[in-house]
């Protein structure tokens, strides 16, 4: 007792190091353990490789990356993930806006924690699940199929399907099934810091926009979209980066071509290319950091 | 000549909390007008169906006489100042003055012209690109009033226009709006919780109580010739008499009121006047506030009379705590109230 009250008498006015003594652990942890070995991935895709060996020299080059960027087949994968993420997160955000801001202006109070538990429910599931059970939702004899049979309206679904590139044979072995996979698993990531920013603007905006002679639409581009940006943004941050990275939807569902994150698990495991798995990771990485400074000059955290 | 804003008979409730009781208002164009009464009272709702955030359940709203009832605020010629200035954070003070201009596609050399001039108007010239989370209270509030009048409307709505703003300031400000309005012409609608602020900016006032219009006057009128208790006690201060005192006092059992500052104090033997009500009773306690004091006395049948005292240099001081006293007043002074 004495002791903790010693210690307490012995933090009392000497802040800096009370929140130093606060911040160390978790620092330590990221530093060492996150930083660390980010950087440790980092720099092993400067590593060159014996190709008749397959073991990582570490003796500096680019060589990996002009093979990242020369291949055509490397420059396919990373254009084939980008354009999926890209989709995705404008599906999402799409999506998500009409959602959070319900949940965030109109629902009542039992109505909106209905909404929130709705929203994050999925999230409660084993990831696996959720995908191989859309495997099934998505397959030649699955449920999706069996509803457009029903309403009479397969022929659509075949039109669809036909599309090139995105089409075929079934949803659940094309790049649309693929696409309604990763909107799906996103959308949370999406809807809740958009919810979260919409709450934050106060009703009395809305109504000054309007009293001003602002129509609905003009009060929604003036006003609620300016101010929901930052939502926006750090939602798109998770869609668009957890679509980057991801391995596992593009592997269960969709069409036989590679992702960036099929890339990395592969090189590193089964090929053993470490330098090379290392350099499909700084993709994301360097997307996302534009990414980031794009919106940052297009104003989104203005408004934080 | 038709009423700027008239109310017909507007009702509207909240599930089962009836917040406007079928009021009818009629203001004229020009008038400063102050919707006065306590929270709850439907003084803010009543401000809302005029702006168009809110539609009666029964009733109709006019303007100029044109029924607006169903009219959305974006097609009304009425322009909001709000309690909480609702200024647009992401846009800087000349924006949001322009906000009104570019929604309806002015062009942008032309809006910040004439938002310049609303801000020389409000005395912000130099604040136009400043961002709203820089201003202070009363400089927020002068933007949010540049804001409302750049449209030109007909009339203008303030929800507590100086609640949020310090003493000092709220005087000044209470002059800056009523010279405004005289100069712009325009019909001014004000809603507050504070008398004192209704009495010295309105043309008339209405005051509401659970709803309802309890009495609609000029300041002088309310303050002078109070219809209620409830009236004569929220504006300004009040003895209100009930009872036996007042059958005994006046004769009849109706209530009546009289104003702190229009009792005298009288040592317990003085000889009332002719024209002259009074009572006797035993002082409580004194409270001295500079320019006047005020005491609290308790008659012999224990109703509790407010008394207000102007101090000057010669001015006797009122006797201790605890003395006997007479108290009269001008039997012409005392207002009869309605029964409740």
């Amino acid at each position: 007792m004495t002791a903790l009250r010693a210690a307490s008498t012995f933090l009392h006015g000497r802040n800096a190091f009370y929140v130093s003594l606060l911040l160390l652990p978790p620092l330590l942890w990221l530093g060492t353990v996150y930083l660390g070995s980010l950087f440790v991935l980092l720099s092993q895709s400067f590593y060159a490789i014996d190709e008749f060996t397959a073991r990582v020299v570490p003796e500096l080059t680019l060589a990996t990356y002009r093979q990242l960027v020369t291949q055509p087949a490397n420059v396919d994968i990373v254009v084939r993930t980008v354009l999926m993420a890209v989709t995705v997160t404008i599906a999402c955000g799409v999506i998500a806006f009409p959602v959070a801001n319900y949940m965030a202006r109109y629902a009542g109070p039992k109505l909106k924690a209905f909404f929130y538990v709705g929203v994050m429910l999925p999230m409660w599931t084993s990831y696996l699940v959720k995908v191989y059970a859309w495997r099934l939702i998505l397959a030649k004899q699955g449920i999706v199929s069996w509803g457009f049979a029903t309403a009479g309206a397969t022929p659509f679904l075949d039109k669809v399907l036909a599309t090139p590139v995105v089409g075929g044979p079934s949803l659940a072995s094309s790049y649309i099934g693929m696409f309604i996979v990763f909107v799906y698993m996103w959308l949370p990531f999406m809807i809740l810091p958009l919810a979260a920013a919409l709450e934050r603007v106060p009703g009395s905006l809305l109504q000054a926009s309007a009293d001003l002679g602002a129509r609905p639409g003009q009060t929604f581009r003036n006003v609620v979209l300016p101010l929901a940006l930052p939502g926006l943004a750090a939602g798109s941050v998770f869609t668009f980066s957890l679509t980057l990275g991801d391995y596992i939807i593009p592997s269960v569902v969709g069409a036989p071509g590679y992702f960036i994150g099929m890339m990395v698990y592969q090189q590193q495991g089964t090929a053993g290319n470490l330098p090379l798995a290392a350099a499909f990771s700084v993709v994301p990485i360097i997307l996302i950091a534009l990414y980031l400074a794009l919106a940052r000059r297009l104003g989104a955290f203005d408004a934080l | 000549m038709t009423a700027a804003i008239e109310l017909r008979a507007a009702t509207r409730s909240f599930g089962n909390v009836v917040a406007l009781d079928r009021v009818s208002l009629s203001i004229a164009a020009g008038e400063f007008f102050a919707l006065l009464g306590p929270s709850g009272s439907g003084k803010t709702t009543c401000l809302r169906l005029v702006a168009g955030f809110d539609h009666p359940d029964q009733g109709s709203i006019l303007l100029d006489g044109r029924d607006v009832t169903d009219v959305p605020p974006y097609d009304r010629n009425v322009n909001t100042v709000f309690q909480d200035y609702a200024l647009f954070p992401h846009m800087s003070v000349a924006e949001n003055i322009a906000y009104g201009l570019r929604v309806r596609r002015v062009g942008a050399a032309e809006r910040r012209k004439r938002a310049l001039q609303m801000l020389e108007l409000v005395r912000l010239g130099e604040f136009a690109d400043r961002r709203p989370n820089q201003l202070s209270g009363g400089q927020k509030q002068r933007v949010a009033l540049a804001r409302a009048l750049i449209n030109q409307p007909r009339v203008l709505l303030l929800d507590e226009p100086l609640g949020a703003l310090d003493l000092k300031l709220r005087e000044e400000m209470q002059a800056e709006l009523k010279g405004l309005q005289q100069r712009l012409g325009i019909t001014f609608v004000f809603v507050t919780h504070d008398q004192g602020e209704a009495l010295s900016m309105a043309d008339r006032v209405a005051v509401f109580s659970r709803g309802r219009v309890e009495q609609l006057d000029t300041p002088r009128g309310l303050y002078t010739r109070p219809r209620t208790s409830f009236v004569a006690s929220f504006v300004g201060s009040a003895n209100v008499v009930t009872g036996a005192l007042a059958e005994r006092l006046t004769g009849r059992r109706a209530p009546f009121a009289i104003r702190p500052e229009l009792i005298e104090v009288h040592a317990p033997d003085a000889a009332l006047t002719a024209g002259m009500l009074g009572t006797d009773g035993t002082l409580e306690d004194v409270l001295y506030h500079g320019s006047s004091s005020r005491c609290h006395v308790r008659t012999d049948d224990g109703t509790v009379l407010a008394v207000a005292r102007a101090e000057s240099a010669g001015a006797e001081p009122l006797p201790p705590r605890g003395a006997r006293v007479r108290l009269a007043w001008l039997a012409s002074d005392a207002v009869a109230l309605e029964a409740e």
